[in-house]
């Protein structure tokens, strides 16, 4: 989801360099370093900086060192760059099936040794958080940085103008929201149709409350028949419906998330809520700082749909990104030691909740509650702490080809150029 | 003239030597690595499997690849007709020697200044349709609520109104300094035979610029086949796959599904396509035989 975001024209220049780049000079692993990989994030970057510049100081270890990659090329590069001679010591990834294609071609390090070699490292983390790397049983990264997952953001002032006194919790409370919203002639959800994985966050919510997690576990083992599970096409049909009431609007279609355009809706005014990963709260902050700090911003959990089997509780989006060890690396003990001490280190995790995010590890609640944003940040905290599921965004779990398929078909689908059934029918065959 | 040249004073081939290896690195060795990857499956990871004809067997069963043929189609077509018909006659009345035209066509030419990520990204802003200059054109054109690129009808016109903005500057130029080689005896000898202006630009004009329209023409319509940045920024080939070229189809196919082998069978036959086309228009318009328009000037 939010991985697609940073803006496409850098992901262009970026690809193009990178097209030559891969052939050559920008090979590590070798010499006395450990090569990091990561990503581009203003916010981010200089906290991981000064964590290695810390952890370098302590000497008596190869010297660390950190490349950062602008989004969509970085998946393109560590693509080719995992299974030749250049590449890195330590990657950045999604877990989920992303990184399940890089274990399966031998590329990564199982850091189960490590874990049960020191029990207080592996329960630092929420575990539901660190299960994003878990595949078959074995742990393959450590979350490095927050939470992201997916809210129903509102705007309180448009609420209270159409008489609306507390957040939808169902799906009818919901759909009564609708109807005032649209007799005030206020957009009720801002949507950025034309980017779809904003899209895929309806589904994959309403997916998981109409049929429970099993029904996305079915999808993402490839088991015949999971596409045409009922409840896929209840979840669909769901959507289809908002789309007739004119939830979203008609211009949906047209509207960006990269460009900001969708959280201006929700800012302005122009619409009454936002289904949204968690740095909408930043996003927000950034763009409408009047608008965040005035408390104007609400958020509430996705609402429950009445005689679904998902648990209310559950959750979608990002866990968290992982950091991982290649197999090709010349220094895997060296690595194993850098991401070990440096992602717990409580330098590292203060630096990350002063930024507004909200790190993985168990007891970092207190952290959160003394530092600024405490009321929008411990909700995550709760929201993560107390889910029961935390699934990671479809098209990170999925592989790239069939991600890409359904992302299309989604599409189709809230433009209605393509019914439920034919959805099902695209995606099973 | 004399019958044989002297051959001491040819360059010898040794002189083409930088070029053909040039070409040969960068053009002839990739084509024949997309060849070979097209009769593969690869994710980027690892070495290609070979998998024989299967590639190609799907691209007979393809439905997306009939869709993106039909979509690249029309882009050509369409911006073809439509900038040639812009950018021919504006070129000949920038020709002019009026100081107003020479400040008029440079405001004209600003498009070819700006990259053409900038171009979408630009216009990807002026497309929103709350915020963006789409709310208030949009009920001009009968789209009340500015939602040129969300719906699957209006999509592709709207990419092609933003690629003819693009490209027309370009074409204009090339007319405009076609034009003012056109010498200037024809048009007093047409004066003295008392032609009207418009006699002039159908029996002068037209004819002297037969080998731009030629030249202009091989640009849009190989280059349609290939720029997919514009649409990729501005719609990412949806609603859907309503804009869904053939470049794009096979960018997406390679860099965002990884399937490079089936990628690189789309990249083939945007190659074949491309080639043929081209071929076919040098020799439907005699463009080869190279006949000088100016005999006897």
């Amino acid at each position: 989801m939010k991985l697609r975001s940073p803006s496409s024209i850098l992901a262009l220049a970026a690809a193009a360099v990178l097209a030559t780049a891969a052939c050559g000079t920008s090979g590590p692993g070798t010499g006395d370093t450990v090569t990091v990989w990561g990503l581009q994030d203003t916010a981010l970057n200089p906290v991981q900086q000064k964590a290695i510049k810390a952890y370098n100081a302590k000497g008596d270890h190869p010297e660390v060192r950190l490349q950062t990659f602008v989004n969509d090329p970085y998946k393109q590069k560590l693509q080719t760059a995992l299974g030749s001679p250049n590449a890195p010591d330590v990657f950045s990834n999604w877990g989920g099936g992303n990184l399940r294609t890089y274990v399966k071609a031998g590329n990564v390090v199982d850091l189960s040794p490590m874990l049960k070699s020191d029990p207080s490292l592996k329960k630092a983390f929420l575990p539901i958080v660190l299960n994003g790397a878990r595949l078959d049983g074995k742990y393959y990264g450590l979350p490095l940085q927050g939470m992201q997952p997916v809210s129903l953001y509102f705007n309180k002032d448009v609420f209270a103008k159409a008489g609306i006194a507390k957040p939808p919790a169902t799906w009818d409370d919901l759909l009564g929201a609708i109807d005032k919203l649209k007799a005030k002639n206020v957009q009720p959800i801002a949507l950025a149709g034309s980017q779809s994985w904003t899209e895929l966050m309806w589904m994959e919510y309403l997916l998981d409350r109409v049929g429970g997690p099993e029904a996305f576990a079915a999808i993402e083992k490839g088991e015949p028949g999971a596409w045409q599970a009922p409840a896929v096409k209840t979840a669909l049909n769901m959507i289809v419906d908002l789309v007739k009431r004119g939830a979203f609007g008609t211009n949906y279609g047209s509207v960006g998330q990269d460009n900001g355009a969708a959280d201006a809706l929700l800012s302005h005014g122009k619409a009454a809520m936002e289904l949204m990963g968690s740095w909408e709260y930043s996003a927000q902050l950034a763009a409408a700082p009047k608008f965040v700090n005035g408390g104007k911003l609400g958020w509430t959990a996705f609402p429950t749909v009445p005689g679904g089997k998902g648990d209310a509780a559950n959750i979608v989006g990002n866990p968290s990104n992982f950091f991982s060890v290649t197999t090709k690396s010349k220094k895997k003990q060296a690595a194993q030691d850098f991401i070990k001490t440096s992602l717990t280190d409580p330098a590292y995790v203060n630096d990350l909740v002063k930024i507004g995010q909200v790190p993985p590890l168990t007891g970092v609640k207190a952290k959160l509650q003394a530092a600024p944003h405490a009321d929008f940040t411990t909700y995550i905290y709760d929201l993560v702490a107390k889910a029961p599921s935390f699934q990671q965004s479809w098209d990170q779990a999925l592989d790239p080809a069939t991600s890409e398929k359904m992302l299309t078909n989604l599409q189709k689908v809230f433009n209605r150029q393509q019914t439920p059934e034919q959805f099902v029918a695209a995606m099973a065959g | 003239m004399a019958a044989v040249a002297d051959r001491s004073a040819r360059p010898g081939a040794i002189w083409a030597a930088p070029a053909l290896v040039y070409f040969a690195v960068f053009a002839l060795l990739p084509m024949a690595l997309v060849v070979y990857l097209s009769f593969t499956r690869w994710n980027g990871l690892g070495s290609p499997h070979w998998t024989g004809l299967a590639n190609w067997s799907y691209l007979l069963r393809d439905p997306q690849v009939i869709q993106s043929l039909k979509l690249s189609g029309i882009l050509t077509a369409v911006t073809w007709a439509f900038q040639t018909a812009v950018s021919l006659p504006l070129g000949v009345w920038a020709a002019g020697p009026q100081r107003g035209r020479a400040v008029l066509s440079a405001v004209f030419f600003t498009p070819l200044l700006i990259s053409s990520s900038g171009i979408a990204v630009l216009w990807k802003a002026l497309l929103d349709p709350n915020f963006g200059l789409a709310t208030i054109f949009g009920p001009w054109v009968g789209v009340d609520d500015g939602n040129f690129i969300g719906r699957p009808s209006l999509a592709l016109w709207t990419i092609m109104a933003v690629i003819s903005w693009q490209f027309i500057p370009f074409h204009t130029l090339l007319y405009q300094s076609a034009t003012r080689q056109i010498p200037s005896v024809l048009y007093e000898a047409a004066t003295v035979d008392g032609a009207g202006r418009f006699q002039q630009f159908r029996a002068i004009t037209l004819p002297q610029l037969r080998h731009t329209i030629i030249t202009s023409s091989v640009l849009m319509i190989v280059g349609s086949l290939t720029y997919f940045e514009v649409v990729l920024i501005i719609t990412g080939g949806g609603p859907g796959a309503a804009t869904r070229i053939l470049p794009l189809d096979m960018y997406l196919t390679g860099f965002s599904a990884f399937q490079m082998g089936y990628a690189s069978v789309l990249s083939v036959l945007l190659l074949a396509v491309g080639t043929a086309l081209s071929l076919l228009i040098v020799r439907v318009t005699g463009y080869r035989r190279m006949t000088s328009q100016r005999e006897g000037l």
